[in-house]
């Protein structure tokens, strides 16, 4: 059918609609689309996961060492970190919903605060790490100490699972603000529309994805025990 | 004259003869003629990685290679034949191949993203052949820590990483399969009416999706442990070396499904074409293959009964390891009654299904052997437990892969192979096969263990045995690797359905068009439907 | 030319695991004939005699599936069973065993009797007699395999894995590290030597040694562990007098009970663990003594749970450790 055709490529006023040759319909590349996004974030779960599940199992062999290693992680600083990645989520939210409404100039500049806000998180991270450092805290520093406890090698254990852990994070992040660059060309460029968004929507599947392994890491890795008292 | 025909009809293989439009293509099939050849080669590497090992075995003394090679040797070959071969084997080449085809799609719904994992596992093998010229690794497939985190001298960490990179291949495959088989569906292919092959692949996809990360990360830790001495594997710094059993065998056993459900899927096809029957008890042979994938997640810790475990583990994982040989046994039951009151053909590809069904029995009842706790205290780490996957991988995966190789070969290529011939591969291998891994059970009960470079005296005559076996089957599989080549050329044309099978993909000429079909077929048939399949029946 | 078919039947769980070998090997004789006989019968009797013929038959019944689901896991959960009791039988060494402590390296077994013997890739031991092995390995990890025994047990380094055998047969049987190792995994190897009891106390006595629990007074001694735990309980240490078997309150809350894994930590790992009411200061001793010499150790804090009077060098042949009535 003619009318097909034209479709396949632009919608009904010409915007771009980048239907791949695999496909149907524009709603069926957008079903396919987002449901692989769903399916990797699942991988991703799993990934996260072999690491989560170690530290668990430390946590409860050496509980009282990791209660210790985790008061020396600055809360204040984790707990901004935490409000930077929820924003971001939030300016996400709002590209998307830009996308929607099909607004070019609010998508870009709603990308770029989430930029922003990430290339912050990971800016805080960097400064984290360099404190652990200068504390001695970094396994595979000779002089790696953690004050408190004799118990070093189980401390040097909590330390690695933090760097482990955090840096995979940090390493997603690294990924997701390379999409978002990519994102903010493409969209001033006028690759997107209302009829077309899909990047933009699954980019923030992906970035919610990792906001959340980090609402998980930071009271696993930051809270241990500080309600008790000292 | 024969050629002739070929040209001048547009096709998969003569859309383009470039070096470009086969290394940048996003047709499915060409990524899986480009898969066929890469583990093609890295089975021929594999495989002679074992016609060594068996060499070595056939005297009782180290005196082939010294101890050093003959660990790198068994190490080398199980990474070579679980990573680099079956796990892509099936899913990879005929499931890209013949996936989006049986479900009436002209792809699958992510092509670039197929030819990606492609060069993944390129770049994965060529890391694992990397650490194998530059001096080896012998750590054995599994890994154990301490041994490969803290004591080995070998290239530990290139082979890891080359697991590591051919691991995303494997997970992209599946995500692939994933989506296609939800979204891409022609009109009118319910679920219901899919055939066994997709559902087997499906499950597959589930499985690859779901455990391959873990062994990812798993090797990470590994990596860390290595290279930055972080104590998660070591005692002496608060570690629990059983901590990386847990996480290898979480990924490895579901592994083992990988490596076989697909295998099951290909043999639904072949029982029910050459029996000219749809597969009897369809929906069970169906949830059979996903409950396989679930149950596999839950029973890794039956590697692991005389580790260290606690006692009630082991119950547990025992108790649900006879559950998930349930529905591999309701698959070979329906898979023999498909035969009954059939029109059963003696082709090639059916003397494969056959071969698969009788080893697959015997393989997976030797798994009973191996999930009964009192068992295998005694045999678990010999050659029982050896005999046992063999049996199921070699004897069933494998069998299923030349099975649906010489199936669908006049699809992918438009000949015919010599049919006398691949008789002959299929008896030799069958013989082969059992002459090789049967002596092994009464091994592994006398208490031979794996891994071992030497062994006492009195274990000779079987392991001769086992050696002399092992030449036949190597046979085996050199033939069809020389006629097959051959028919390429040489080989009778082959039409659209030569088999008289059911099922969309015999509904395109042979070899298909890139687009597959001309027009999406809207399906109103149920699965293995053949009655318009008279009209169709080529004679020879 | 004799070919070994089968292994020798040599502990009482021999006969036991081979019952239940027999069993499955009748199950999966009978279900494999049935499917190669079937296949077979089918593909004869309804094999293709025209290219055009077309069967037109059932393709599903829910009866047979449902038999053929329910019949054969009623069989694997009596195999299950079967196997769990065979397990839970290895898994609990009898109160009367007596104790051999093994420890695996690259690529040697060592042994130690309480009586003070010490062997390398052998182990001597009566028959008749429940024998408990306490193992743990210096390196990586290997398994202690006795095809004859039917037993077979990991060696894990960092911690202690037991398995237990009584032999009823006297003879020779294959030793074989069944958990690959490195380099020489297939040349640590050894014997077991089953022998009447008599053979036994004569191979015993046969060359002068001290006991374990003697060499562990003497190195109590020589590493000044006596300095700290005095044995009436003074000081700041805990008293180790009747510590084995009982539970241990912790610092921070918490017990544990005083096993021979509990006192392998206290020596190698001290801060782990701390005793309620004392403070961790005690040093570790890691890197001073061999696995061999904490098992000496352990041995002789064992004693100190007979009389609280006995000093360590009393005459050997009354240090029996593992007794009931020492435990609390």
């Amino acid at each position: 059918m003619a009318s097909e055709a034209d479709l396949k490529l632009h919608g009904e006023h010409g915007e771009s609609l980048a239907l791949r040759e695999q496909f149907d319909t524009a709603h069926q590349q957008k079903d396919a689309s987002t449901l692989g996004m769903w399916v990797f974030l699942i991988t991703e779960v799993m990934f996260f996961g072999g690491m989560f599940a170690a530290y668990t199992i430390y946590r409860a062999t050496y509980p009282t060492v990791f209660a210790i290693a985790s008061t020396s992680l600055n809360v204040t600083v984790g707990a901004i970190n935490t409000c930077v990645l929820l924003l971001s989520s939030f300016t996400m939210v709002m590209a998307v919903r830009a996308g929607q409404l099909g607004n070019r100039k609010l998508i870009v500049i709603f990308l770029i605060l989430t930029l922003l806000f990430g290339i912050t998180f990971l800016g805080v991270k960097a400064y984290e790490w360099t404190e652990k450092y200068n504390e001695h805290h970094m396994p595979g520093q000779v002089a790696f100490h953690l004050e408190g406890t004799p118990l070093q090698g189980p401390a040097k254990l909590f330390f690695s699972l933090y760097f482990a852990m955090t840096g995979l994070h940090a390493l997603h992040m690294v990924v997701g603000v390379g999409i978002l660059t990519w994102l903010i060309f493409e969209t001033r460029k006028g690759q997107y529309s209302a009829e077309y968004f899909t990047p933009i929507d699954i980019s923030g599947l992906y970035w919610h994805f990792v906001d959340v392994i980090w609402i998980f890491l930071f009271p696993l890795l930051y809270l241990i025990d500080r309600h008790l008292p000292k | 004259m024969s050629t002739a025909v070929l040209t001048e009809r547009e096709h998969y293989l003569n859309n383009g003869y470039s070096l470009k439009s086969w290394l940048l293509t996003k047709d499915h099939k060409r990524i899986a003629v480009l898969y066929f050849i890469t583990i093609s080669v890295f089975f021929l590497i594999g495989g002679i990685f074992a016609s060594l090992i068996r060499a070595e075995l056939a005297t009782p003394a180290g005196d082939l290679v010294s101890s050093e090679t003959y660990n790198k040797l068994f190490t080398m070959h199980g990474v070579i034949m679980v990573f680099f071969f079956l796990v892509p084997s099936i899913p990879a080449t005929m499931g890209n191949f013949f996936l989006p085809m049986m479900i009436g799609a002209r792809d699958l719904a992510f092509p670039r993203i197929n030819l990606l994992s492609w060069y993944l596992l390129i770049a994965g093998g060529g890391f694992a052949i990397f650490a194998m010229v530059a001096g080896g690794v012998d750590t054995g497939w599994t890994f154990y820590t301490p041994y490969s985190t803290t004591y080995s001298n070998t290239y530990v960490i290139a082979t890891a990483l080359g697991i590591f990179i051919a691991g995303f291949s494997s997970i992209l495959t599946g995500l692939n399969f994933i989506v296609t088989v939800h979204r891409m569906r022609a009109p009118g292919m319910t679920w219901f009416r899919m055939p066994l092959f997709v559902w087997a692949n499906y499950a597959t996809g589930v499985i690859q999706v779901l455990g391959t990360p873990v062994i990812a990360v798993t090797l990470v830790l590994v990596f860390c442990e290595r290279v930055f001495h972080i104590g998660i594997f070591d005692p002496q710094l608060g570690g629990d070396p059983v901590l990386f059993q847990h996480l290898f065998w979480f990924y490895s056993h579901p592994a083992v499904y990988i490596m076989v459900l697909p295998g099951m899927g290909v043999i639904s096809e072949l029982v029910s074409t050459f029996s000219r029957k749809p597969v009897f008890g369809y929906p069970f042979v169906a949830f059979s293959s996903v409950g396989i994938a679930v149950i596999g997640f839950l029973v890794w810790g039956h590697h692991l009964f005389v580790s260290g475990q606690s006692v009630y583990a082991g119950l547990v994982f025992s108790f649900l390891s006879y559950f998930v040989a349930i529905p591999s046994a309701i698959k070979v039951f329906n898979w023999t009654a498909t035969l009954y009151k059939g029109s059963i053909s003696y082709a090639t590809p059916m003397l494969y299904a056959f071969g698969f069904v009788g080893l697959f029995t015997i393989g997976g009842l030797t798994g009973l052997f191996v999930a009964s706790l009192g068992i295998d205290v005694h045999v678990t780490d010999t050659y029982f437990v050896i005999a046992h996957f063999h049996y199921v991988m070699v004897g069933g995966s494998v069998m299923a892969y030349m099975g649906g190789l010489h199936y669908w070969w006049p699809k992918m290529t438009g000949r015919m192979y010599p049919e006398g011939w691949a008789k002959l591969s299929a008896l030799f291998v069958f013989a082969g096969f059992n002459l090789t891994f049967f002596p092994q059970f009464i091994l592994g009960y006398l208490g031979m263990p794996r891994r071992y470079h030497a062994y006492p005296p009195e274990f000779q005559v079987l392991h001769v045995a086992s050696s002399l076996g092992a030449t036949v089957l190597a046979l085996g599989y050199v033939m069809p690797a020389i006629y097959l080549a051959w028919s390429l050329r040489y080989g009778p044309v082959a039409g659209a359905n030569p088999w008289g099978a059911s099922g969309l993909e015999w509904q395109t000429p042979s070899p298909p068009p890139t687009h597959n079909f001309e027009e999406i077929p809207v399906v109103t048939q149920e699965a293995y439907d053949y009655s318009r399949v008279r009209e169709e029946i080529e004679v020879g | 030319m004799q070919i070994p078919l089968f292994p020798e039947q040599a502990s009482s769980i021999s006969v036991e695991v081979d019952r239940l070998l027999y069993f499955l090997v009748a199950v999966s004789v009978f279900f494999t004939l049935l499917i190669f006989l079937a296949i077979f019968y089918f593909a004869v009797r309804y094999r293709r005699r025209s290219e055009t013929e077309l069967p037109s038959a059932v393709h599903t019944g829910l009866t047979l599936e449902i038999l053929w689901t329910v019949i054969p896991f009623g069989i694997t959960m009596i195999m299950f069973a079967w196997g769990a009791s065979i397990f839970f039988t290895e898994s609990r060494p009898p109160d009367d065993a007596m104790q051999i402590y093994v420890v695996g390296k690259q690529w040697m077994w060592k042994l130690q009797h309480m009586e003070g013997n010490r062997e390398i890739n052998e182990l001597h031991i009566p028959v008749g007699r429940s024998v408990k092995l306490t193992m743990t390995s210096e390196d990586v990890i290997h398994s202690f395999f006795v095809p004859a025994f039917r037993t077979k047990q990991d060696v894990v380094p960092g911690r202690y894995t037991t398995t237990w055998f009584k032999a009823t047969k006297a003879g020779k049987y294959h030793l074989f590290c069944a958990e690959y190792c490195g380099t020489n995994h297939s040349a640590m190897i050894g014997w077991v030597y089953a022998m009447e009891p008599q053979d036994y106390q004569q191979w015993l006595s046969g060359t002068p040694k001290g006991t374990l629990t003697e060499a562990g007074g003497q190195l109590f001694n020589d590493l000044a562990c006596v300095n700290c735990h005095h044995t009436d309980g003074s000081g700041r240490c805990p008293s180790l007098v009747n510590l084995y078997g009982s539970t241990v309150r912790l610092a921070g809350g918490g017990t544990v009970k005083a096993d021979e894994a509990y006192i392998r930590e206290s020596i190698l790992n001290p801060a782990a663990k701390v005793v309620e009411g004392y403070q961790p200061l005690m040093p570790t001793f890691q890197g001073q003594v061999t696995e061999e010499q904490v098992v000496d150790l352990i041995e002789y804090v064992k004693s100190l749970a007979q009389k609280p009077a006995e000093q360590p060098n009393q005459t050997r042949g009354q240090a029996q450790a593992g007794s009931p009535a020492a435990r609390q």
